[in-house]
């Protein structure tokens, strides 16, 4: 037969349902009423379960959370149930904001089939990293004198104190520090011989100053005592990452349902449906097959989110104060700087080529280009530019966010807002690739006056030189490449298809149709006027004057055919 | 933080307390339901001036989120706001007397309210067009969220400004008393938000959304603010700064994960785009009362309310709390 163990402190009404819905099923139930709990409410809860002569209480102790009060609680209760309830095989300990999953019939089969059974996590403490953040083996080896919740500097500053001064203290012989959660259901003879445990009082005395012994007190001397221990909790509870518990509310009904364990932790005192349903006929509850995987899912999803939440969103509740290596946004996009100054109708080449969202210049300084000259784009992002300039980080993390899962490429310039420029630098999942000096193969098909265009050439190569700064900085993370115009023409069908490649990286498509290149005839020419009028074009690379000086040899102005 | 920013806060928070206890003199009783106020676990607070059309429905809609007790202040309505909420069985009603202006646009009496009825204890402060969403909220009641970060030691919960706002002109469809403002006003932007740190307050200043786009592409600073703290665990000693944009201690404008992870936040649906829009334009201009906010409805005016389309084909109807999170507005955090 199972006996429970149950620690009330608040809300003892649900705490009532709970005990008389064992004790009418026939299971004896030890009640630990916490010492702060007031007369009044204390006499309010026993009459309530007056008529029932399955339940008892056990002399109070006051059960602060992490001190030992939990603990002496705990030993109290089982000695009445030890001395007062011999038909007693397992000892199931509960709170007052558990509630039975499955039948109690249930519960007494399966330990009937487990007799010698301890059901009690237990695990070696420098094995496992158990603990989420703060003290593991530390709560062994310090003293804890202080309340963490009440005296929290105190207890901050004691620790610090003891570590700084290297002070340690030993455990006694014969015990090795287990730790687990603190909801277990023990045999009669492990209780047994944890409650007479002839050296209980040295026990008790270390254990004392052990930090949270609810959670290693039982878990350690069930160790000494059991034959047969399977680490693992008939209890269903979950904890945050900050060690807080998880509550179960009425839409948790079904996942409830299909749980295994016999009992969950910590039920809202206000989920109603639950309480009927779970404490109501067991024939309101038809069983449904386990799927115990689902619960454990939903909670990991949970902790994942609030450890890591979702990379390269910027919202109220995830302000990223420092950029990591990754997450600064949240999916993988392309610049590419200087190529539509040197092919024809670039953006729709692209575009098909690489089956992917190709934008404009995005930073131009009239307006955002979106792709298909949109004024709005995803997520209602407006093209104006003194929106996108007042912000140009949020701009760019916006509109990768609002369109995951869809390549987004964009031109860039020297005449470009270029405020954006570092943080792409430092963002791991930028490809940017560069072909300097290409503005001269645009200012070159300008013809305009010479003069004006000397001047403009000057001005855009000292801005495209302060953007190649950027690119080559000490802490670049993006994925940068930068070709002179003159070096791009070298290889230019296998340099697209680099750009290709990493655009599309699991398919990559055999480029069948180069993009136009514009027609260098007489650039060598232009480049050379630029340079005898004292503007010396070093972004260009090197363009051979003679050979194109002369107008009849075009070797790349036609279309590549790649067969 | 330096030294001297504390001390500046702290001086700002107690000229704010002062301000409240000053100002909160011109409150007077209307209808006090102690009984009631006292047992709520969550309560609402709101300032409203001629809402009597808007107030069926958000009563209705607060009451079923779990909200025990409302406490309202008229300020100087002429609708019948008054006699409304007076009969209303759960609600506590004050008439306030001085300037909406030069009481901070209602905030002192809030503060006075707040401290005097709600020390230690979950409030929600909200206009009259605001409604709130947080995570489960289609199953949970608001106590299971107070209780939640209760049991985290949080003592404020985030919920930006959604404004909604219907397909095609503002004025087209009539609302109705009693009726789902977002039967009308369906639709929202997802994702043109821009959010900076403010380093003395420490909240976060969030612009962006319909009202960014089309009324301010040009002047983005000008933007209407956001970012809203309207869920507290109020202290005698504390006090909202700007609307409920910001409060003090700053502690509790700091809801918001700097290493990366989300922490929970829910939003503010803004039934303000409603075919009643044009005509609080024209009123709020007449009184000249919001003069923070008289730019902003300037611009409105200049922009012909009545005939203003929102509607871009990029807005997104909306769904539910579930839409939010997955569009990144919101958050459950750690909440499961």
């Amino acid at each position: 037969m199972v006996g429970f163990i149950l620690l009330c402190h608040t809300h003892l009404d649900r705490a009532a349902q709970v005990a008389r819905h064992w004790a009418e099923g026939g299971a004896p139930v030890v009640i630990h009423l916490d010492a702060r709990v007031s007369e009044a409410e204390a006499g309010t809860f026993r009459g309530a379960l007056a008529d029932l002569p399955k339940v008892r209480f056990a002399p109070r102790h006051r059960g602060e959370w992490g001190t030992f009060g939990l603990v002496s609680a705990t030993l109290a209760a089982a000695e009445v149930m030890l001395r007062d309830e011999r038909g007693v095989g397992h000892v199931f300990l509960a709170s007052g904001t558990c509630l039975p999953l499955r039948p109690l019939a249930e519960l007494r089969a399966y330990l009937a089939e487990r007799q010698d059974t301890d059901f009690i996590e237990s695990v070696a403490v420098g094995d496992t990293p158990w603990i989420v953040g703060g003290l593991a083996m530390e709560r062994f080896t310090l003293r804890f004198p202080f309340a963490w919740r009440r005296q929290r500097a105190l207890f901050d500053g004691y620790v610090r104190l003891q570590r700084r001064l290297g002070m340690r203290r030993h455990w006694p012989d014969g015990i090795v520090p287990h730790l687990g959660s603190q909801w277990w259901c023990l045999t009669r003879a492990t209780l047994g011989a944890i409650v007479d445990e002839p050296r209980r009082a040295a026990f008790d005395r270390y254990f004392s100053r052990v930090w949270i012994p609810d959670e290693s007190y039982f878990q350690t001397l069930a160790r000494r005592h059991s034959t047969r221990i399977d680490s693992r909790s008939l209890t269903l509870s979950k904890f945050d990452l900050h060690g807080r518990p998880h509550s179960f509310y009425d839409d948790h009904l079904q996942l409830l349902r299909r749980s295994d364990c016999f009992v969950a932790r910590k039920i809202w005192p206000r989920a109603e449906r639950l309480y009927q349903t779970f404490l109501g006929p067991p024939a309101a509850l038809p069983r449904s097959e386990p799927q115990p995987a689902k619960i454990d899912r939903l909670f990991a999803k949970a902790a994942e989110r609030q450890a890591y939440g979702r990379p390269g969103l910027v919202m109220q509740s995830r302000f990223p104060a420092r950029d990591g290596d990754i997450g600064r946004t949240a999916a993988p996009y392309s610049l590419l700087h200087g190529f539509d100054d040197l092919f024809e109708g670039f953006d729709a080449w692209l575009t098909k080529a690489a089956g992917a969202r190709v934008h404009g210049h995005l930073f131009a300084p009239d307006r955002a280009d979106f792709a298909g000259s949109e004024p709005v784009f995803n997520g209602a992002l407006p093209s104006s530019a003194a929106f996108r300039d007042y912000n140009p980080r949020a701009f760019l993390t916006n509109l990768l966010w609002a369109t995951r899962g869809d390549r987004q490429i964009f031109q860039f310039g020297p005449d470009d807002q270029d405020r954006i420029l570092p943080f792409i630098a430092g963002d791991a999942q930028a490809q940017v690739s560069v072909i300097s000096g290409a503005w001269a193969v645009r200012l070159f098909h300008l013809g305009a006056e010479f003069a004006d265009v000397r001047a403009e050439a000057a001005r855009l190569q000292r801005a495209e030189a302060a953007q190649l700064a950027i690119w080559r900085g000490p802490d670049v993370k993006a994925r940068v490449r930068i070709w002179t115009v003159a070096g791009f023409l070298e290889h230019p069908v296998e340099n697209l298809q680099g750009i290709l490649d990493e655009i599309v990286p699991r398919a990559p498509r055999r480029l069948t149709e180069a993009p136009r290149l514009r027609s260098l005839a007489g650039f060598g020419q232009f480049l050379q006027e630029l340079k005898n009028q004292g503007m010396q074009p070093v972004l260009t690379g090197d363009f051979p004057v003679d050979r194109d000086g002369g107008g009849s040899e075009r070797p790349r102005a036609r279309p590549y055919l790649v067969r | 933080m330096h030294l001297w920013d504390k001390f500046r806060l702290r001086l700002r928070r107690q000229r704010l307390r002062a301000r409240a206890i000053r100002k909160g003199r011109a409150l007077e009783p209307v209808v006090m339901r102690a009984e009631g106020r006292d047992a709520a676990r969550v309560l609402l607070a709101s300032t409203v001036r001629n809402e009597r059309l808007r107030l069926p429905y958000f009563l209705s809609y607060y009451r079923k989120m779990g909200i025990g007790h409302f406490l309202f202040i008229d300020n100087a309505s002429d609708d019948g706001t008054g006699e409304y909420l007076a009969a209303q069985p759960d609600v506590s009603l004050w008439r306030a007397r001085g300037s909406y202006a030069a009481s901070r646009f209602g905030m002192d009496w809030i503060n006075a309210i707040l401290s005097r009825h709600c020390h230690d204890r979950w409030v929600l402060t909200v206009d009259a067009d605001e409604f709130l969403v947080y995570p489960f909220c289609d199953s949970r009641p608001i106590d299971a969220l107070t209780d939640w970060l209760d049991a985290g030691g949080a003592r404020s919960f985030p919920a930006m400004l959604l404004d909604m706002y219907p397909k095609g002109p503002v004025g087209a469809q009539t609302y109705h008393e009693g009726q789902n403002p977002f039967e009308i006003a369906s639709h929202f932007d997802s994702g043109n938000y821009v959010l900076s740190r403010n380093p003395l307050y420490g909240n976060l200043w969030i612009q962006g959304g319909p009202r960014a786009r089309v009324f301010f592409p040009d002047r983005p600073q000008q933007a209407p603010s956001l970012n809203k703290i309207p869920l507290v665990k109020w202290l005698r000693r504390g006090a909202y700064v700007h609307s409920t944009h910001m409060a003090l201690p700053r502690k509790l404008n700091m809801t918001y994960d700097t290493t990366g992870g989300e922490r929970i936040a829910g939003c503010l649906l803004h039934a303000k785009f409603l075919s009643i829009f044009p005509e609080k334009v024209a009123e709020e201009l007449t009184r000249a009362e919001h003069f923070a906010d008289s730019q902003e409805y300037r611009a409105y005016a200049e922009a012909h309310p009545e005939r203003t389309d929102l509607w871009c084909r990029w807005s997104e109807s909306y769904l539910n709390w579930r839409q939010l999170e997955i569009l990144g507005l919101m958050s459950s955090g750690s909440w499961a």
